[in-house]
């Protein structure tokens, strides 16, 4: 590393901030542009199984609920792509990675959603562990990205208010309602558990290094199980995991999550990956002449 | 086209810079700015600036020491000291 590199490591660590006209590290702006891209690649990606329930959600103010979700997911891809492009990689170029399976998104959004408990768990816990790392990304060291996920994290606590919502309303129906909800928190367990990533130390995390993230893998994992499993308890819904359970020290212990499943999901092979990919290859076909028309340096 | 987007939260308030747009003009600029940062009420006006209008400064070199223009400028700390040890003052204070 040069000596401007050093420095402008030990400016990051120290709690500096950096804006998109000054210098940085080549290797601080890949990583930037890694990390900010996969996040805007979920939001995007995280819409389609949402998109399924709108017209199969039970009520018409379930139906407008969901569809202002989706279009909160798809209005922040839109801003982090946004941020992505200032930093040198055009929105353009983003989705043809995406399509072309080249860059990755989150395990989450790889999977089906069965039945109408799924979406109540989603908007509820998906949405819960995800608010957890984007709150601490407030403290990113690339100040525009941490100034958006300010009006992100709070659209965000409206989804966990819906999904919350859902799930309650359920839990306060007949017992096969009930049962869905219960069917729906089991399937969905395992890939909420791996989605904070691979709990390897800070220190070594390339992205806390340069402080894009402010906490390591396992905090945030912590976070999540003590911040939901009693709300989780408290409804009289069960964790899959026999081994869960809070020390005395307030640590969460669990299973070891199936980092080997984590791995084989988000690198392409999810069971609803390839056809979520198609459908958005479908999709940017179709409305490619709508750019044509609209943007023409798109085109 | 980047726009840049400032929103107003309250009337009376400052705009502050929300985020930017990519548009092909003005009219697309102001839908999306609109969609994007004043659709849950967050915000009672919006400004929309293509990014070309935005002339940053982040220079100010002080070559004359003009320290009467800031707080440093007036260090009252010591004076007011000295002040009320000549006034016999000082003693009837606990700081
Ligand atoms: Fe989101
Ligand atoms: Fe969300």
């Amino acid at each position: 590393m040069s000596a401007r590199e050093d420095e402008f490591l030990e400016y990051v660590q120290s709690g500096g901030q950096v804006e998109t006209t000054d210098w940085m590290p080549d290797d601080y702006r890949a990583k930037l542009i890694k990390f900010i891209e996969m996040h805007g690649n979920s939001e995007l990606m995280g819409v389609l199984p949402e998109r399924e329930w709108i017209l199969r959600a039970p009520t018409l103010q379930r139906k407008l609920a969901l569809t202002a979700k989706v279009q909160d997911e798809v209005g922040h891809s839109q801003l982090i792509y946004r941020v992505v492009s200032d930093l040198g990689k055009p929105r353009e170029h983003c989705l043809d990675d995406l399509i072309s399976g080249k860059s990755k998104f989150h395990n989450v959004f790889h999977y089906p959603t069965k039945t109408w408990g799924d979406v109540g768990v989603i908007a509820w816990l998906v949405d819960a562990a995800a608010i957890i790392s984007q709150k601490a990304l407030l403290k990113c060291s690339y100040a525009p990205y941490a100034r958006i996920m300010k009006k992100i994290c709070w659209e965000e606590s409206f989804h966990i208010l819906h999904g919350r919502d859902v799930i309650l309303t359920m839990m306060n129906g007949t017992d096969a309602q009930r049962e869905l909800v219960q069917e729906a928190l089991d399937r969905w367990w395992g890939p909420l558990m791996q989605f904070h990533g691979n709990p390897i130390p800070a220190e070594d995390d390339p992205m806390y290094i340069w402080r894009i993230k402010s906490q390591g893998n396992g905090e945030a994992r912590q976070q999540f199980l003590d911040g939901y499993v009693p709300q989780i308890w408290e409804l009289g819904l069960t964790v899959s995991d026999p081994k869960l359970r809070k020390n005395d020290d307030g640590v969460w212990e669990f299973s070891e999550p199936d980092w080997d499943e984590l791995k084989h999901v988000v690198t392409g092979h999810g069971p609803k990956t390839e056809e979520r990919l198609g459908l958005r290859r479908t999709t940017r076909g179709e409305t490619e002449w709508v750019r044509r028309v609209v943007l023409p340096e798109a085109a | 086209m980047i726009y840049e987007v400032f929103r107003q939260e309250r009337k009376g308030q400052a705009f502050a810079h929300a985020g930017s747009v990519e548009a092909p003009n003005e009219e697309f600029a102001e839908w999306y700015a609109r969609e994007e940062f004043g659709r849950r009420g967050e915000s009672v006006a919006l400004w929309v600036v293509p990014r070309e209008a935005v002339h940053e400064i982040d220079e100010f070199v002080d070559e004359l020491g003009r320290n009467y223009h800031r707080v440093d400028g007036y260090p009252l700390k010591e004076k007011l000291k000295q002040a009320r040890e000549r006034a016999g003052t000082s003693a009837d204070r606990r700081s």
